[in-house]
């Protein structure tokens, strides 16, 4: 698969999301499979608001625009309504039941499925999905797409169908300038995302929502799911937990309790 | 079991999680090199030897985004030599390679690892996810080479005897448009005080210090007591601390002796880099902050009164 091509000033840009279980519920594991269990009510994963804003941001300078990829159950779509209301154009949900059980590879090959029909000039990800673990679907995009992945940007330009951005590093960070077509993973801190206006929230209620099966674009059942992603959960259980030690409400005196406590471990 | 560890040049060494990876594989007994991305010299090479590598795969980057070439290099390696397991580090340019590879190969990456389990010719990883609250074990299956991420900190880097490793050179090849990406510049951000990965006490600022002004009584804290200081994604993200100082899923694992988080409310992704720390000690105005959970002392305060009291405390007491 070669590079997507890039044509005309007008960026088609795709931007891909993820909703999640809201974490401010605990999540459950399924006992059986070790799945995260997927309630109908979810969320757009906060860290994607910052993507999507980058791609309305880029689709405003050039007159382009954006649609959302996702490979998620569907539920009632809330968290994608979430980022249609910021101002996508419309979204393409890879929704199969067949895909439960995922590894990041396939995740990624399904993402990959959807972006070689969109080919889009740019593809934006976030660097790494709240629920998640494994922080690598978007270089793996990148390379089953032949892209150049610009990974944690901290700062975003274009100019003359090149993008640039500033990369974090070990000890700071990089200048890194591509050629469209590219992909860009953004950290949180790269803009300030929007809120949904009114009109937006309205506007996304009707917005065109695909949702192809894994079938649909070209996969056995043998290659998705636990079956395609050569890796096995054979257990799963709660880490030990550290124990809360002592609570104290200041009223005027408890900087005295630190001071013992650094006492007692002798760092004073 | 061949392993192979990949270790990023980080200003002239490699990095201390590839040491530690490379102290964790030499335990397998089985054959151990290192892949080095960077210009390389005697003395970094030697300390990869004295960390178990025998042999060096020596990857130069140019003035290209290295990333996409090294993972094409590795795939052409990983065909002439046929390595079993390939462990990175959770960071940045570690990620990247490990991601294009494990593309480029078609085999799974398992990632957030913290315990690497070898029996026979199988592998089984313990992975932390949800913040670090829930512990996975993972078993590679189908072909090899399986791919690993590591997280910081999960082993200790042990220096043996010293020893030269084969450093063996290796071209990175052209990656086609993937690998275009240019490098204008780079930039080496310097935080003043002791090594946050490194340092015995660390002090973090969370969103509710309120602003890079009110940074002054966490500073003087942090110089009293010889300490680090950090911030959360909040307060780098706002610009208050540089990146480099991020505790957290994406930034810095630390692990010191005393840990104290000033208005860090504890989310799942700053708990995971820091709930290993010796001794815990929270300030939040929220009393039900997630904080308080893992904290050994919590007050329920401003931070704005409690510090600068803590503050002149210390200072009497010198």
């Amino acid at each position: 698969m070669g590079p997507l091509s890039h044509t005309g000033s007008a960026m088609k840009i795709a931007v891909c999301v993820k909703q999640i279980p809201d974490p401010n519920t605990p999540y459950a594991l399924d006992p059986v499979t070790h799945f995260v269990e997927r309630p109908q009510d979810q969320v757009l994963d906060d860290t994607d608001r910052y993507g999507v804003e980058v791609a309305l941001q880029l689709a405003e300078a050039t007159g382009g625009t954006v649609t959302l990829v996702s490979m998620c159950p569907a539920g009632n779509l809330q968290g994608i309504r979430q980022a249609l209301a910021m101002g996508a154009n419309r979204a393409v949900i890879v929704n199969d039941p067949a895909l439960r059980g995922s590894g990041a590879l396939v995740t990624a090959k399904v993402l990959a499925a959807v972006l070689r029909k969109e080919e889009p000039d740019l593809v934006i990800t976030g660097t790494e999905s709240t629920d998640g673990y494994t922080g690598v679907v978007p270089q793996q995009v990148a390379e089953l797409l032949g892209l150049p992945s610009l990974t944690f940007a901290r700062k975003v330009t274009q100019a003359d169908g090149k993008i640039r951005i500033e990369r974090l590093t070990a000890n700071g960070y990089e200048v890194v300038e591509s050629a469209l077509p590219a992909l860009l993973s953004v950290t949180s801190g790269v803009v300030e995302p929007r809120y949904p206006t009114f009109k937006g929230i309205m506007a996304a209620k009707t917005k065109p929502v695909e949702q192809p099966t894994a079938a649909d674009l070209g996969f056995d059942p043998g290659q998705v799911g636990p079956a395609g992603s050569a890796q096995e959960i054979v257990g799963v259980r709660a880490a030990p937990e550290r124990g809360a030690g002592r609570k104290v409400v200041d009223e005027g005196e408890a900087h005295l309790e630190i001071v013992r406590l650094l006492e007692q471990v002798k760092v004073i | 079991m061949q392993t192979w560890v990949f270790a990023e040049e980080i200003e002239g060494a490699p990095a201390s999680l590839a040491l530690e990876m490379l102290s964790k594989a030499r335990t397998f007994g089985g054959d151990l090199a290192a892949v080095y991305l960077g210009a390389g010299s005697e003395s970094a090479f030697a300390t990869l030897g004295a960390h178990g590598a025998t042999r060096v795969f020596h990857l130069v980057p140019g003035a290209t985004l290295p990333t996409a070439a090294a993972a094409a290099a590795l795939a052409g390696l990983v065909e002439a030599h046929q390595p079993d397991l390939l462990l990175f580090g959770v960071t940045f340019t570690d990620r990247d390679v490990a991601g294009r590879l494990s593309a480029r190969l078609d085999r799974p990456v398992l990632a957030s690892i913290v315990e690497i389990i070898i029996d026979g010719d199988a592998v089984q990883v313990v992975s932390e996810i949800l913040g670090g609250t829930t512990l996975i074990d993972t078993a590679y299956r189908g072909p090899k080479p399986w791919i690993g991420i590591v997280r910081p900190k999960s082993f200790a880097a042990e220096a043996g005897a010293p020893s030269a490793p084969e450093v063996i050179p290796v071209a990175l090849p052209d990656a086609g448009h993937a690998g275009e990406a240019a490098v204008l510049e780079r930039h080496v951000e310097v935080s003043e005080g002791p090594d946050l990965e490194k340092a015995a006490i660390v002090v973090t600022a969370g969103r509710g210090v309120g602003g890079s002004e009110k940074m002054a009584s966490l500073n003087e804290l942090a110089g009293l007591l010889g300490a680090a200081l950090g911030g959360t994604r909040a307060v780098v993200d706002a610009g208050w601390l540089p990146y480099n100082t991020q505790v957290g899923q994406t930034g810095k694992t630390v692990r010191p002796n005393v840990y104290i988080a000033a208005g860090v409310s504890g989310a799942m992704q700053h708990l995971v880099g820091m709930k290993d720390s010796g001794t815990i000690i929270a300030v939040n105005k929220d009393e039900e902050a997630p904080i308080f959970r893992v904290a050994d002392l919590g007050i329920v305060g401003d931070l704005h009164k409690v510090l600068p009291k803590l503050v002149e405390e210390l200072k009497a007491r010198r």
